[in-house]
């Protein structure tokens, strides 16, 4: 005979939905508040530049040929002393990626020789139409760092002769 | 019939209706904020402060959407369900005294519509007057989760009313009368100066019997078979949109509004509150606060509870509560009989037996819903 613990059970069931009504509420005021993201989150792609305002990127397209979704597309161009953008022998003249088809998978991260590319922390990646979608070389090159200067520069003949330029150990 | 009267009537009918519609505006936003709270959210807040402009903003969206009339629907019913559903919920309130009656410019003023004598059994048939338009609305559909809506609506709201009409039946002996005045009056004062003379205290079990009873008549969590999103999509108005599913809306919180008013009149003293008789003002804030108290009860078991499944809810109608709401109609009149002949102090039979036979209840539908443990044996 069970007559007070079945009422004290839906009574407990109340109390316990009473008693979230004065907890904090863990909802984030999404467009005035952001929450920064984890420190390998892949959002949207950012090309590089070295410290002098020289593009990383040197047109292998190698980040093309990993992509799963053939959504990046790349045109190299030579550079010269006159016009220089990269400190390889070539750079993207072309840059371009197809933010409907990117799956965010990080292959093209992975196969840069120069970690040129890299998938940075945006996520914000709304548009309105199709053709939008494309996201050209200029929206995504970071821009150019301070005390650097930007592209194309003018650099004295025989500073730049590798065709892939030096580059560090990878910090990831 | 003298022109003042007639006025009277009007301005209170259309305040009533205006204070109906408005709140049933501001219960969906009451609703969701409540419900955010619970589940650690907070609710909507975009429009205007705190959200108070979200319901203009949704009856914006409604009025301007599209309305859908599927082909093989019977149009002429299809339209007037919405409407028939709508009327009863908004007429059901007339007989609600929200206020005791005062002298204002010399002028005698009454806080009520209408004063009917039977005003108890005016709700009831009204009450049942509300199936149809649900019925009706899923049948004039042409569709089959529609259809499975309205019946199952129908079949659960007669289940239920006789529970809700026995346990009104409970008040009304307790009154002795079927005005909602008289009951109202019957409730006024106190014992031993502190606990309300309120039919809560003295039909305990009445009263939950009424607020479970009207979850199921007002197509509420955890009884709300008529729209189970999971089984029916979304039941009786699943072929409804724009204006007519805004209709449809607003009956069914407009009936929680009212179904409060008419449990906190019932069964919580109406507008009897401290102080009410040396100021008539108050009577109406007092009836107000214990609707809101009332939908939050409401609010809150939504929050909580599960919906049951649609055999059990009829088997608890049919084999608890009816059983349960026709023995305390039979202890609350023995009482009310030993209190008369033999001592007024007797009284207090009524919610002793009564929380003894819903003791008995609990015991019983406890032993035929415990799962029966074959493997321990």
């Amino acid at each position: 005979m069970r007559v007070v613990e079945p009422v004290v059970e839906l009574a407990r069931g109340l109390w316990t939905t009473l008693r979230m009504m004065f907890d904090k509420p863990v909802t984030i005021q999404y467009p005035e508040q952001k929450k920064p993201v984890k420190p390998r989150f892949r959002g949207r792609h950012v090309l590089k530049r070295y410290e002098n305002g020289l593009e990383k990127c040197i047109g292998c397209a190698l980040c093309a040929a990993a992509c799963p979704a053939d959504a990046i597309f790349v045109e190299s161009s030579e550079n010269t002393d006159e016009e220089r953008y990269s400190p390889g022998e070539r750079y993207a003249s072309t840059y371009e990626i197809n933010m409907l088809r990117c799956i965010y998978c990080g292959f093209c991260e992975d196969a840069c020789p120069t970690e040129a590319i890299v998938l940075g922390d945006q996520y914000e990646l709304s548009f309105t139409d199709r053709r939008q979608s494309i996201y050209p070389k200029e929206m995504l090159i970071e821009p150019v760092p301070a005390g650097g200067k930007p592209t194309p520069q003018k650099t004295e003949p025989g500073t730049f002769t590798r065709s892939v330029p030096a580059m560090k150990d990878p910090q990831d | 019939m003298n022109f003042l009267l007639v006025l009277e009537w009007l301005i209170k009918g259309f305040v009533w209706a205006l204070v109906l519609l408005g709140g049933f505006a501001y219960l969906t936003l009451y609703e969701r904020k409540a419900l955010a709270r619970i589940q650690s959210r907070v609710g909507p807040n975009r429009a205007g402060p705190w959200g108070i402009l979200q319901p203009i903003a949704d009856a914006v969206k409604l009025i301007f959407k599209e309305e859908l009339t599927p082909a093989k629907a019977d149009k002429l019913i299809f339209t007037l369900a919405p409407v028939l559903t709508v009327v009863p919920a908004v007429v059901i309130t007339a007989v609600v005294p929200w206020g005791p009656s005062f002298n204002i410019f010399g002028y005698h003023l009454n806080l009520y519509i209408a004063d009917i004598n039977v005003g108890v059994l005016y709700i009831m048939s009204i009450a049942s007057i509300a199936v149809y338009g649900i019925v009706l609305a899923g049948w004039s559909s042409n569709n089959k989760y529609a259809m499975m809506g309205g019946l199952r609506s129908s079949a659960q709201m007669i289940s239920y009313e006789i529970a809700l009409g026995l346990s009104f039946v409970s008040a009304i002996l307790l009154a002795g009368s079927m005005r909602m005045l008289d009951i109202v009056t019957a409730q006024g004062g106190y014992w031993f100066h502190f606990i309300p003379k309120w039919f809560v205290v003295l039909q305990p079990i009445g009263t939950g019997i009424f607020l479970i009873a009207t979850l199921a008549e007002v197509n509420r969590a955890p009884f709300d078979m008529p729209e189970a999103e999971q089984e029916l999509t979304a039941g009786y108005h699943t072929e409804y949109s724009g204006m007519k599913f805004a209709l449809l809306f607003m009956a069914e919180y407009t009936k929680m509004i009212a179904i409060s008013a008419i449990g906190a009149t019932l069964f919580f003293g109406g507008y009897n509150g401290p102080f009410v008789d040396r100021f008539p003002w108050l009577g109406p804030i007092y009836i107000f606060v214990k609707i809101i108290i009332l939908l939050f009860g409401m609010i809150w078991v939504r929050a909580t509870f599960p919906r049951i499944r649609y055999d059990r809810l009829m088997a608890f109608g049919w084999k608890v509560l009816l059983p349960l709401s026709l023995a305390l109609v039979f202890i609350t009149a023995v009482g009310i009989i030993l209190a008369q002949q033999v001592n007024s102090q007797l009284i207090i039979v009524i919610p002793l037996a009564s929380l003894l036979v819903a003791g008995v209840a609990v015991a019983l539908v406890d032993r035929t819903l415990r799962r029966k443990d074959y493997a321990r044996r």
